[in-house]
């Protein structure tokens, strides 16, 4: 029989990043991610791959860019401060499609805040953080062994939609320790990029339709084109042509909007009689899971829709969901995507929110609960 | 007949944005005939960029080309040649691009010792947002954010990148066409960070609001004020002044990052 081995989320992520094939990751130390880069540098020359720690969070995200145009699967990893600095490159590799991952191991902002504690409220950040529309990937895991899942899906859909994508750990999450059982290597179905074949001088390097990315040649193989941030045309040379740069901008997002039904990913629990409905993702979504078991013992119907994928959000599939149920949000934040959520259901919701660094408890979930179901305290 | 440089441009994407009477294209040629001296294959050559007047080159140019973000063209470069040490990685980049907002890649390449050859065009100014001061604007000049003249203290950028740990460093200009050439051959031919500082020349926001002239002035300017290392050793103090040295400044073969990390692949137990 398989044995469950006891690993961290931290260390789950490196795991899901090598089995997608990981050969490169760059990267500066910061709690709480610390340890991804750390398990990258001893693992990744024993096969061959290559790690670097840079001068700071702004130049990790540079040499992922750059590694990937030679054609490898890059990732870095950063928490709070370091994603902020992140920002712009992310926007780079979105309008010059170049595939990457970034993890965020969220903890307590703004700013420094608290470096050790976790949190939710990069939410947004992982949306709009850098300027101008773009395309985005997130997926937030709930679980040592999801983390290695959705690492791995990351690379995939990065390869496949030739963008970043970014995974939304949490601090409990990343540094969680679970039992888990690793899928067996074979059972993984790995995705590559589309490189080019033929005529190099016939090679378009951005010529697609919507919803679509033209294959990608790496760098030195015989297919030299142009990258630039600067909007660009199917060649990939500058241009400020209102009809060309609306084309671009309008195809980056509808890689995502067109193929929604690859990307999206959650999870329902008990949603089918249930009276009201919990939505919760990352760490606060085990509180959740653990508050709706203990309404249910109490006679109170609750279900729990789980989102993997926060960005695009589920949205169909929640509305769907949450027809006739009240819903209640909790996070580890203000209320971030509760917004997108009380968007998505058109209809008040109930907000549960933490920002004190501490997990969001259960029973600060069941006492939403017990409100809204009109039962009162001490039930 | 052309120069050798034409067979290495993408012709299609002329006329270029510079500015008449602009250095950038004294420098762009320098390098094309560096590298068709040295016969570089060009499938094999990744020219990175940062953003700004002399960043923009790369999109003339008929190899792999890459142009990032303001400051950044070292960390994509460290990228590359760290993804695929078999490419010959070129930066090209401007003195605020380099020495300001990107200050920080470069001596961290320059330290790691990275196989990248890096070539500033330090024409004293940010062009491209029409006059600005740069780390390398020489104290007093006269720029649209120090209209009463310039009070930062300039970088002596190559001291700075043989201090920071580059294993070859040279000046040349736009003047001394050729020889610039020379110094980029010999900076493409180390084995490790290289950096080839090209003063060269903006009429257009620097030469006219400091009333040195426009590019025919500017020009003789560089050509009265680089003294070659082996001139400059004849000379005393005083003649110097004013002076800046040209020519191959710094010299020292050191281990490359990328050959010391296949040593690191090798420990790991990683080695084919």
């Amino acid at each position: 029989m398989i044995k469950p081995i006891l690993m961290q989320g931290n260390e789950a992520c490196i795991a899901g990043a090598l089995a997608a094939g990981m050969d490169f990751f760059a990267g500066y130390p910061i709690t709480p991610s610390t340890e991804i880069a750390e398990l990258a540098a001893e693992r990744l020359p024993a096969r061959q791959g290559r790690f670097i720690q840079m001068e700071d969070e702004i130049a990790s995200m540079g040499a992922i860019i750059g590694a990937s145009l030679t054609g490898r699967k890059a990732m870095t990893a950063t928490s709070g401060p370091g994603f902020s600095l992140k920002q712009e490159n992310i926007g780079y590799a979105a309008i010059t499609e170049v595939p990457c991952v970034v993890v965020n191991v969220q903890r307590a902002g703004p700013s420094t805040g608290i470096p050790t504690a976790p949190a939710q409220g990069d939410v947004m950040q992982a949306r709009w953080g850098t300027h101008g529309d773009h395309p985005v990937i997130a997926l937030s895991p709930s679980s040592v062994a999801e983390t290695f899942d959705l690492t791995f899906r990351c690379f995939n859909l990065a390869e496949r939609f030739r963008t970043p994508v970014i995974l939304l750990l949490d601090e409990i999450v990343g540094h969680m320790r679970e039992a888990i059982v690793l899928p067996a290597v074979e059972t993984l179905e790995l995705v590559h990029r589309l490189r080019p074949s033929g005529d190099p001088a016939k090679y378009i390097p951005y010529d697609a339709p919507l919803g679509a990315s033209a294959p990608m040649a790496d760098f030195g193989s015989g297919y030299p084109y142009h990258v630039t941030g600067l909007t660009h045309d199917r060649e990939g040379f500058t241009t400020a042509k209102p009809s060309e740069v609306e084309f671009l901008i309008r195809r980056l997002a509808s890689k995502i909007e067109m193929n929604l039904e690859e990307i999206l990913q959650w999870e329902e629990l008990q949603v089918e009689d249930a009276d009201i409905l919990l939505v919760a993702y990352g760490a606060t979504a085990r509180s959740a899971r653990a508050a709706m078991k203990q309404a249910r013992g109490k006679g109170i119907k609750v279900g729990l829709f789980r989102p993997m994928t926060i960005w695009p959000f589920p949205e169909e599939a929640l509305r769907q969901v949450a027809i006739g149920k009240q819903v209640i949000v909790p996070e580890m934040n203000l209320g971030q995507l509760a917004l997108e959520i009380e968007r998505v259901v058109h209809k008040d919701i109930t907000t549960v929110t933490q920002v004190d660094g501490e997990p969001l408890k259960p029973d600060k979930i069941l006492a939403a609960i017990y409100n809204l179901a009109g039962t009162g305290k001490g039930v | 007949m052309g120069s050798v440089a034409h067979n290495y441009l993408r012709t299609s994407k002329m006329p270029h944005i510079w500015c008449p009477g602009c250095g950038n294209g004294i420098i762009t040629q320098a390098l094309l005939k560096a590298i068709d001296q040295l016969q570089l294959d060009p499938q094999k050559i990744v020219v990175v960029s940062g953003i700004g007047c002399s960043s923009r080159a790369p999109g003339y140019l008929d190899f792999n080309t890459l142009h990032t973000t303001h400051g950044r063209a070292l960390a994509f470069a460290t990228g590359v040649k760290h993804g695929n040490p078999d490419l010959t990685v070129i930066a090209l980049t401007g003195d605020g691009d380099c020495a300001a907002i990107g200050g920080n890649h470069l001596i961290h390449a320059c330290r790691r010792n990275i196989d990248i050859t890096t070539v500033v065009f330090n024409n004293n100014v940010y062009g491209m947002t029409s006059g600005q001061f740069s780390p390398l604007t020489p104290v007093g000049s006269y720029a649209t954010t120090a209209p009463y003249g310039n009070i930062d203290r300039s970088f002596d950028l190559c001291q700075l990148s043989q201090a920071a740990g580059a294993s070859f460093v040279a000046r040349s200009t736009t003047y001394h066409a050729n020889h610039l050439k020379d110094m980029i051959v010999s900076a493409l031919q180390n084995k490790g960070f290289s950096l080839v500082e090209a003063m060269t020349h903006c009429p257009t926001y620097f030469g006219r609001r400091n009333r040195i002239g426009g590019p025919v002035e500017m020009l003789k300017q560089q050509q009265e004020q680089g003294v070659t290392v082996q001139a400059a050793a004849r000379m005393t103090p005083e003649e110097l002044t004013g002076k800046y040295l040209i020519g191959e400044l710094h010299n020292q073969p050191l281990p490359e990052f990328c050959e010391q990390y296949q040593q690191v692949i090798a420990k790991a137990g990683g080695a084919r």
